[in-house]
């Protein structure tokens, strides 16, 4: 599949960029208004919690196409603490920091596929796709 | 540091964000704002997003703060002319900004801060002196 | 052996080519596959010629194990739109891979004529026809199978939009009326279709209108409460009317909070509050006059 780009996530104007280019690349693949929205929603949700949590990573961006339909995937990376408890970070109100712990349960939600392994002491992966309706 | 444009229109602050605020924008806007209430004593603060493409959790949390400080302060927020698109994702997200006061655009917040003050209702057909 | 099998097929339908369609057509009469109702009996002729004529060329390429082969491309492309025709027309499936299955009678019976004396050349080129035709029948079905999904899919969208009319009542009042069963896909348009409303005419209420909806269900509740949160967000009141007893009490059965929406038991009674948020009355042109 191919990779568009890889953006490195280190401050909070690189969260800006994140949506940017994740909005662009929904509006190239013929997504609707509400689904681009949804996609840069929970793409800045994640980058923030890469950023907050994970002490920064990165964020790459695929294009998933098959025979009857196209999505796109969003793959986070940090080196950060990991998570030890991944059911409770999903959770809605859950929260380390001084969020509002909607960030990543938010996320889920607003995406079709979600998936987060993490290591403590390693650094965490999240995977999401959403697909074009 | 670039800063989000406060302007007073009478008794009212008026605050139309039209780029994509990143964080430190944001928390600044939060700051600014107060600021401006206690040296104005503005009585309604009107916060036009309808030229934003994405309000996400933190910039609702923003937004949700605004509005409860102003509240503490005696200050009536209105948030006007959040697109549908929004609308969708911020309720698929879990925040619904129950505290928040909103109108589908200027005029009508500016209309709805009329009201709650109890000021003269102004282009209605039955304004009572 | 199997050189030979290929390039007498190759030949027998070059020479019988006549006789063949004469026989194909006698065969689709005598099975019943003459459909007279549903397409013209010389539209079908015409169709078997066709067909005919497109098997011999390819046939001259003398690969009968694989009809995805370039030379095998006219032929699958009138298939695909005998097909398409087909599924149009309202014939089943199994009814056009029979129209190409309908052939192997006649191509085998002239197989054996010139055959009668090679019995393994006669086996051979029969497993041959029979490879080919099988694959050819299974490609009119996939065919068929893809015009009636989009069929289905074209349908459903006009349902869609069919079923989900905003209505505007009075300036600044939208009304939705909905009726039918209410999915999550439907529901997400609906809700979509509704806020751009809103957005559009600059609307202040809303009333969305369930008497129409025979069911509520707890995922059905749910998306009509974010519809009503995200009109909310928007600025604009909504109010849910129609709900029928028994929706109301499924709707305490499933221990729903419906407290923040405003609810009224008929579009009437929800159009009267809507006038009242705008700060209309309605007066009788009889006691204004006294």
């Amino acid at each position: 599949m191919p990779i568009l780009e890889t953006i490195t996530i280190l401050d909070s104007a690189d969260i800006v960029r994140v949506r940017q280019k994740v909005r662009s690349q929904t509006v190239a693949l013929g997504f609707g208004l509400v689904d681009q929205t949804k996609i840069v929603t929970a793409a800045s949700e994640i980058a923030r919690n890469t950023l907050d949590y994970g002490g920064g990573g990165s964020v790459t961006l695929e294009v998933l196409e098959s025979a009857h339909r196209v999505g796109l995937r969003l793959t986070f990376t940090d080196q950060g603490a990991g998570i030890a408890n991944i059911e409770l970070a999903l959770q809605n109100g859950y929260t380390t920091g001084s969020g509002l712990g909607l960030g990543l349960g938010g996320a889920k939600r607003l995406m079709h596929e979600f998936e987060i392994t993490s290591e403590v002491g390693k650094g965490t992966c999240v995977t999401t796709v959403r697909w074009r309706q | 540091m670039e800063r989000i444009p406060i302007l007073q229109m009478g008794q009212f602050l008026l605050v139309t964000i039209q780029v994509d605020m990143h964080d430190r924008l944001a928390l600044a806007l939060q700051d600014d704002l107060t600021d401006r209430i206690v040296k104005t004593s503005a009585s309604g603060v009107l916060i036009d997003i309808s030229s934003l493409e994405i309000v996400d959790s933190f910039i609702g949390r923003v937004l949700g703060n605004i509005a409860t400080v102003s509240q503490l302060l005696g200050t009536e927020t209105v948030i006007v002319g959040m697109q549908p698109a929004i609308a969708i994702t911020l309720v698929e997200l879990g925040l619904s900004l129950s505290g928040v006061r909103t109108a589908a655009n200027i005029d009508a917040g500016m209309r709805l801060l009329q009201i709650s003050l109890g000021a003269p209702f102004h282009g209605g057909l039955d304004a009572n002196p | 052996m199997s050189l030979s099998s290929t390039s007498k097929i190759a030949d027998l339908l070059e020479k019988n080519e006549t006789e063949l369609l004469r026989n194909w057509l006698t065969e689709l009469e005598a099975s019943g596959l003459r459909r007279d109702d549903l397409m013209r009996s010389t539209e079908l002729n015409q169709q078997c010629h066709e067909f005919l004529r497109m098997f011999r060329s390819a046939a001259q390429h003398e690969n009968f194990s694989d009809v995805q082969a370039p030379e095998w491309g006219s032929v699958r492309q009138l298939l695909t739109d005998i097909s398409r025709d087909r599924a149009q027309q309202g014939f089943t499936s199994s009814e056009v891979a029979t129209f190409i299955f309908s052939f192997k009678k006649p191509l085998f019976d002239q197989l054996k004529r010139e055959l009668a004396q090679q019995n393994d050349l006669l086996v051979e080129s029969i497993w041959t026809v029979t490879d080919v035709l099988d694959q050819l029948g299974l490609w009119t079905t996939e065919v068929f199978q893809q015009a009636r999904e989009k069929v289905i899919l074209r349908q459903q969208q006009e349902l869609l939009e069919l079923s989900t009319p905003v209505v505007k009542l009075w300036e600044g009042i939208l009304a939705l009326p909905m009726i039918g069963t209410l999915d999550s896909a439907r529901t997400q348009v609906v809700m979509e279709t509704l806020l751009q409303q809103i957005v559009e005419t600059g609307s202040q209420v809303v009333i969305i209108d369930i008497t129409g909806v025979p069911t509520v269900d707890t995922l059905v509740a749910q998306y009509l409460l974010k519809t009503v949160e995200a009109a909310r967000l928007m600025g604009t009141d909504c109010i849910i009317s129609g709900i029928r007893p028994q929706i109301a009490q499924t709707i305490v059965h499933l221990g729903l909070d419906l407290s923040g929406v405003i609810t009224k038991a008929t579009l009437a009674d929800a159009f009267a509050i809507a006038l009242k948020k705008r700060q209309l009355t309605i007066v009788s042109k009889a006691s204004q006059s006294v």
